[in-house]
């Protein structure tokens, strides 16, 4: 799934973070989407890996008992080791979804299983652990995602058409970055439906009435 | 007789134990490893019985996918620390990890030489430069990877304001981007 253009990327906490392993299985989501996109960001997560790899070498060793050794042989050989998954393979150059995306939906945009939110904007929530939350959006083209703040961050990777609000354009691969500090209406383009991967890390805020009633019960 | 461990070593003892499953190889990766990601995981929250667990584990994972090591893109103790992170991630925090997708890497899939040795070489250098850092930019640092930690996390273990951690979490990057020039 090679990207050109990308314009927004992610930061380097982010990056920082994913590298580590302390990110909520969402922000992880997100971000492994956003590398399956981005050559620039992808360079970036191998650099923060060999932070790590770093960090490792140089860290005090902590002894390990006199049988580990023998006990990893016999791991070995006992062949009850469960194979470690590998990274998810590309898809054809047709695919929407990047492949860490496709494996939560079991399949390509056609698998995923949207449920209407109103004003035509569709959402599927995906299956990931609850400390974050993990969302495709379908937005048809020219219309709103209702203006919300947000209490904690909220990330949003275009992955087809593009969409608009007060900060700037975003286009497939681009990622947008919020904080609790930006209240916005992202507006996807006229030219073609906008789907989108949402993570946040705390509900949704929206500054109407009916959606904010609503907000428990679609859990956004 | 080998008595100094050079990074560049590891490579060869990695290729031993993925053409001749060779043991010896494996104990002296091993004795160097093992001990250092059980620290990992204890440092990310593990008792020790857990961690020996998981350490048995990601040294098993090094020996069952040698041959998936390519020293053109990481270093030994990168791969190392991926292996370990990863199985942190699935043992501590029940949870999944999404890997980014596999890029195609084309039909030449022997790694160049040259570019095995300027990583390796990349990697020392940044070793140094990680040991170089001002003490409290490099405890950071190790924080925010070992701890397991999120940076608002680490603000309320050291008490630090949540600016503070962060601006010198990004000296430190600086720093790092710099000496790697
Ligand atoms: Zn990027």
């Amino acid at each position: 799934m090679k990207m050109h253009n990308v314009k927004h990327h992610l930061t380097d906490q982010l990056l920082m973070a994913y590298s580590a392993g302390s990110l909520p299985e969402a922000f992880n989501l997100i971000v492994a989407a956003h590398v399956s996109m981005c050559d620039e960001c992808r360079a970036q997560l191998a650099s923060f890996d060999s932070v790590g790899g770093a960090l490792l070498d140089g860290t005090d060793s902590e002894p390990v008992s006199q049988d580990c050794f023998a006990e990893t042989m016999r791991l070995i050989s006992s062949g009850a080791l469960r194979p470690e998954k590998r990274s998810p393979a590309r898809g054809d150059a047709a695919s929407i979804l990047p492949a860490p995306v496709r494996e939560y939906v079991g399949g390509d945009v056609d698998k995923v299983k949207w449920k209407p939110i109103g004003m035509g904007v569709k959402q599927a929530i995906l299956p990931t652990s609850k400390d974050a939350t993990a969302r495709l959006l379908y937005i048809p083209a020219g219309a709103a995602v209702p203006d919300h703040g947000h209490r904690g961050m909220e990330l949003t990777l275009v992955l087809q058409g593009a969409f608009v609000d007060e900060t700037d354009r975003f286009a497939r691969g681009d990622i947008e970055i919020a904080d609790e500090d930006l209240t916005h209406t992202p507006v996807a383009d006229i030219g073609e439906d906008c789907i989108c991967l949402a993570a946040t890390d705390a509900p949704l805020r929206f500054n109407k009435l009916i959606p904010r009633i609503a907000q428990p019960f679609f859990r956004i | 007789m080998k008595t100094k461990y050079d990074p560049t070593d590891w490579i060869t003892h990695i290729t031993r134990i993925r053409e001749d499953k060779d043991q010896a190889a494996f104990a002296e990766l091993f004795q160097y490893f093992a001990p250092r990601v059980k620290a990992f995981l204890m440092r990310s929250g593990a008792d020790a019985t857990l961690a020996e667990e998981c350490t048995q584990e990601v040294m098993a994972t090094l020996w069952q996918k040698a041959h998936l090591f390519d020293a053109s893109r990481a270093s030994v103790a990168t791969w190392v620390f991926t292996i370990a992170r990863n199985r942190k991630i699935d043992a501590l925090r029940k949870q999944r990890r999404p890997e980014p997708e596999d890029l195609d890497w084309g039909p030449e899939d022997e790694p160049d030489q040259e570019d095995i040795l300027s990583l390796q070489q990349e990697s020392e250098q940044l070793g140094r430069a990680i040991a170089a850092l001002p003490e409290k930019q490099r405890e950071l640092i190790e924080k925010a990877y070992f701890g397991d930690l999120s940076h608002s996390e680490i603000a309320e273990q050291t008490g630090l304001p949540l600016g503070t951690i962060k601006s010198r979490i990004r000296l430190a990057l600086d720093r790092l981007r710099h000496a790697m020039k």
